[in-house]
């Protein structure tokens, strides 16, 4: 399956819907549309990977590096993501202690919330 | 024992079919289904890490991947041709020291995560990663 990319506002976060498989054959979209989000000044990002089937080491590193971008601006890139196979990636590289994971996008907004 | 070979150019399309046939052959070979997204994130792992060497060194070259049913074990043998005389040792996690784009050395660290047995062989003429799960003889699809 290929990957599908969408994005919209919700108060101060922006939410991307990614879906499909996050390969080194299409992590640079994600990257592209993770740039330019924050090149448009949006650095609250909500990655919400719930309809993604596959996630490897190349698209860590495109979520890592959308991290370091909004972290420049003081900002913040968080996931929702309650896929086995998927946090089975994450824990293994250590990386469940830098991004924030939520089991929904309701839970992250809340929590987000209460940060601000 | 039964074997297949798979070669393919250095393009990054071409992961994705590399990853499908190991997870078809995995599950004909009789690896525990439970098993199978470790194979495919696993062999995934492994064709990126090679198709980005190649990229870097000889882009015209093919990569290889041998499958082979043996002694109650799936394995799989990834073989590149670009020169890799270390490979980078897992470190703790540092946000700034990570790249964005492809993140050498966690691929290595990730297919160690995944698969019940692994070797890496470093030379200067290539990498081989030769990985293996459990493929228990009598559960195997004829």
């Amino acid at each position: 399956m290929d990957l599908k990319l969408d994005h919209h506002q919700d108060d101060r976060l922006t939410i991307v819907e990614v879906e499909g498989e996050i390969d080194v054959y299409t992590a640079p979209r994600l990257r592209e549309l993770l740039i330019d989000l924050v090149n448009k000044g949006s650095y609250h990002l909500l990655v919400n990977m719930e309809k993604v089937d596959f996630l490897d080491s190349t698209g860590l590193g495109v979520l890592v590096g959308g991290l370091k971008r909004v972290r420049a601006h003081d900002g913040s890139l968080e996931l929702v993501c309650t896929q086995e196979r998927i946090l089975k990636i994450f824990r293994i590289t250590g990386l469940t202690k830098v991004f924030g994971i939520y089991a929904s996008v309701d839970e992250a907004k809340e929590a987000h919330g209460r940060d601000k | 024992m039964a074997t297949v070979e798979l070669t393919f150019s250095a393009l990054p399309a071409h992961v994705r079919t590399a990853r499908l046939v190991a997870t078809a052959i995995a599950r004909r070979t009789g690896v525990e289904e439970s098993l199978l997204d470790e194979v495919r994130l696993a062999v995934g792992e492994a064709c990126s890490r090679a198709v980005e060497a190649h990229r870097a060194h000889c882009p015209g070259e093919p990569i290889r991947i041998e499958l082979k049913d043996d002694s109650g074990r799936f394995e799989v043998t990834v073989s590149d041709q670009a020169p890799s005389d270390e490979i980078k040792q897992e470190q703790p996690v540092d946000l700034g020291a990570l790249s964005d784009s492809f993140m050498s050395g966690f691929g290595i660290a990730v297919i160690a995560g995944l698969a019940d047995d692994v070797e890496v062989f470093p030379s200067p003429k290539g990498m081989r990663i030769r990985m293996s799960w459990p493929a228990p003889t009598n559960a195997r699809v004829v």
